[in-house]
């Protein structure tokens, strides 16, 4: 039996082609949250690197800085080695359950307020609209011709993009390296090509997803949406068309002729003022959907209309769904912020916070580990004794040379030498460490002559104990012999 | 495959092959245009890549370009450049004396660094990987000696090797062959090697007169092992009151050794590896244990 191709495919092509957001300017209470926590999150990117913290001569000064050349991270009074990565894990635990608490309080505010998407995406629009004007002008320009005047204002606008891209890009490699450092040496051209590569590679994906992709990224690319879907229930805050205030809706004059009759008469005028805002360009009055990032515009756009009319304001609102039903049933709004999931999420927040300070407050400033010399196992000494060699490495977390003195215990009559440390009093060794730096000692531990074994195996314990503050590091090993 | 007629498909505008599958049919799609590009531009650099790099082979060798470019040549400057940059790190080594370097925290740390790579590449096929060697090939971590154990010693020993062909200065010790030459009677070898396994506290043969053998032994070995048999280092005679036996302390060991002798050698690595390296050896071997 064949086929025919027109047969497969009636259900139409897959692919919808982008329609362009054209985003009206409005001022309001969440616009004003909005902008503010634009300036927050812009400042804190842009400035933190320039903080100083004074760590004394032989470190970096600067305050967050993520040292790769020499496998450390500082930030502020934190610094941690590489063995220590498992705190990213901690903090990326925490946040991802600050942003679950965030979602069961408000619903989706990270992509409204917070998210790198939405602040440059919003700086955008915004540069985009003092250069080509607002939503009209802007759609009008984009049906033109190419005149000498678009030409000028499209070239102002993707330089200006550009040059935000490259601030963002270039501001990220000062995370890296020494902040005044490199931003000298990338205007000088001195800088080492690694840092323009990225640079550039983050001017070209800040002008791609925040001139270009816009939406796109929310409604494709990004995970969080459908994660934050699924998570959230019906008690979490959501961008709300009250429908049941709202519908049936009608022009002012339908609906002032309504009630004066006592039909029905929705609050919505079907002035489109939340379509024309919404930076993703969705219709809320569709109800909740893919594409809405909960910024609240709408709800500043509704209510200035509302205003004008004289009707309540809060036509659309950070609402539940449970709310509409209650207000069907006549029963008074709820809001339960406070309920065990997110009663469970601040507790979760609350514990992982409290295991990790204690864990970077306990924290010890040296470290010592041990590896058993694999060939040979043992040696039998021209004396008579059996001699096992070890290697050691010290580890001094702080920024002064550190002294260690070493010893071993576990056999009888056990002598401890070394080519690398150096004998103190008593039998004892003795290492000085260079700061924030690790040492290989080897050493050799070696018995009596004549002193008979009791087993093949038996376990012996290094001590390393730093004389000024009496700490002590413990390892044990095992000594082999015939 | 059976021609079927072109049709077009409603959603791309494409046309069909021509050709059908058991009713599967296949949109005839040009490439893309940037894809086509980027492959012609690829052939384009291949001429390019023809000029400057080895490319063709030829019936008996090979186009090899005009930058004259070869795997060889990266790989020697490589080599040179790494020599550059240990020699300017080794630049320490080569000035200080043995003593100096075992002093030196930095030095030290560099000589052991550059000891245990020289000796894993060179000295590991005899000695072991960790200096232990085997029946036959010195101990080098026991603390027993042939030759000396401090640093000149060690270094000495390393330079000139033991009867390397040749060095002249190489270490050579002769231990007559006792059994081969006929110096000694068999029933005498194995009195006086019964007699040396008492020396290391160990049991003699049954049934052999040990008494014998300590007159065996005073009358031909203390000329080179010494009255109480603890060797001679600048002869090279072994110590053989220790518990460490390069040959073995089995009674057949023993009776080998005093019959055939044994005349190992070892390389004079003076003639192979720098004199930095060397220092670093020595170093490294004085630290493997049995340093004295």
């Amino acid at each position: 039996m064949t086929i025919g191709a027109e047969e497969i495919y009636d259900e139409g092509p897959l692919y919808e082609v982008a329609k362009k957001v054209y985003p009206q300017k409005i001022w309001g209470t969440y616009r004003r949250l909005k902008w503010i926590v634009l300036w927050v999150a812009l400042g804190v990117y842009y400035i933190l690197p320039f903080l100083r913290w004074n760590r004394g001569p032989n470190e970096p000064s600067q305050a967050v800085l993520v040292d790769i050349a020499h496998s450390r991270f500082y930030f502020f009074f934190i610094q941690i080695w590489p063995q220590e990565v498992y705190y990213f894990t901690g903090l990326l635990i925490i946040a991802a359950l600050i942003l679950f608490l965030s979602n069961a309080l408000f619903g989706r505010v990270w992509c409204g307020y917070a998210c790198p998407q939405t602040v440059w995406t919003d700086l955008y629009f915004w540069v985009e609209r003092q250069i080509e004007g607002d939503r009209r002008d802007r759609m009008k320009l984009d049906g033109e011709p190419w005149t000498a005047d678009k030409i000028v204002k499209r070239v102002a606008k993707h330089a200006i993009w550009l040059l935000i891209a490259l601030a963002t890009g270039g501001a990220a490699m000062l995370y890296f390296v020494d902040a005044p450092t490199l931003l000298k040496e990338l205007f000088t051209l001195q800088a080492p090509a690694v840092a323009y590569i990225w640079a550039g590679i983050l001017t070209f994906t800040t002008y791609a997803l925040a001139g270009h992709m816009r939406e796109q990224v929310c409604v494709y690319m990004c995970p969080w949406p459908r994660i934050q879907a699924a998570l959230t229930d019906n008690e979490a805050l959501n961008v709300t068309y009250r429908f049941d205030r709202g519908e049936p809706r009608m022009s002012v004059k339908d609906a002032t002729k309504a009630r004066a009759h006592g039909s029905p008469a929705g609050d919505c005028v079907d002035c489109v003022q939340c379509l024309a805002v919404c930076p993703t360009g969705v219709d809320i009055r569709k109800g909740p959907q893919l594409g809405c990032i909960n910024c609240g515009l709408c709800i500043d756009a509704c209510d200035a209309v509302m205003t004008k009319i004289k009707r309540p304001t809060r036509l659309i609102a950070y609402d539940n769904d449970e709310n509409r039903e209650r207000r069907k049933r006549g029963e008074p709004n709820v809001y339960h912020l406070v309920r065990p999931r997110t009663i469970m999420y601040a507790v979760l927040i609350a514990l992982v916070g409290a295991i990790m300070l204690y864990v970077l407050t306990t924290r010890s400033n040296s470290h010592l580990s041990v590896l058993h010399v694999r060939a040979p196992l043992f040696t039998q000494t021209a004396e008579g004794g059996i001699r096992n060699g070890y290697t050691l490495r010290f580890s001094n977390k702080l920024a002064d040379p550190q002294d260690f003195t070493l010893e071993v215990s576990g056999i009888a009559g056990i002598t401890l030498s070394s080519v690398v440390a150096k004998p103190v009093a008593d039998g004892r060794l003795g290492v000085r460490l260079d700061p924030d730096s690790t040492l290989e000692v080897p050493v050799y531990v070696t018995t009596a002559p004549d002193v008979s074994l009791k087993a093949q195996s038996t376990p012996i314990t290094f001590t390393a104990v730093d004389p000024k503050t009496g700490e002590r590091n413990v390892v044990v090993d095992h000594f082999f012999g015939p | 495959m059976i021609t079927d007629p072109v049709q077009v498909d409603k959603v791309s505008g494409q046309t069909t092959t021509g050709h059908e599958w058991d009713g599967i049919r296949e949109l005839n799609t040009p490439l893309p245009r940037w894809w086509l590009w980027i492959f012609y531009a690829t052939i384009a650099f291949s001429f390019v890549y023809w000029i400057f790099y080895p490319a063709w082979p030829l019936a008996s060798s090979y186009t090899s370009g005009v930058l004259g470019a070869t795997n060889r040549t990266a790989v020697l400057a490589d080599i040179a450049f790494n020599n550059q940059v240990r020699s300017e790190m080794a630049a320490g080594l080569e000035k200080a004396s043995l003593t100096q370097i075992a002093g030196d925290p930095k030095l030290l740390a560099l000589a052991l660094a550059q000891g245990k790579a020289a000796f894993a590449n060179n000295c590991t096929p005899c000695h072991g990987s960790g200096g232990q060697g085997q029946k036959g090939y010195p101990n080098l971590t026991a603390g027993r000696w042939l030759w000396g154990g401090n640093l000149d010693q060690i270094q000495t020993t390393i330079t000139h090797g033991i009867r390397a062909p040749d060095d002249a200065d190489t270490h050579t010790s002769a231990m007559p062959a006792f059994g081969k030459d006929g110096i000694l009677k068999p029933e005498e070898i194995r009195e006086v090697a019964s007699y040396v396994r008492t020396l290391d506290g160990l049991e003699p043969e049954q049934g052999v007169d040990v008494a014998a053998g300590k007159k065996v032994f005073a009358d031909n070995c203390v000329a080179c092992h010494g009255e109480e048999g603890k060797g001679n280092i600048d002869m090279g005679s072994a110590n053989l009151t220790t518990k460490v036996w390069l040959y073995g302390n089995d009674l057949n060991d023993l009776v080998y050794t005093i019959t055939n002798a044994r005349n190992s050698t070892m390389p004079a690595w003076g003639k192979r590896l720098d004199p930095e390296t060397i220092k670093s050896l020595a170093v490294y071997v004085h630290s493997l244990g049995g340093g004295q």
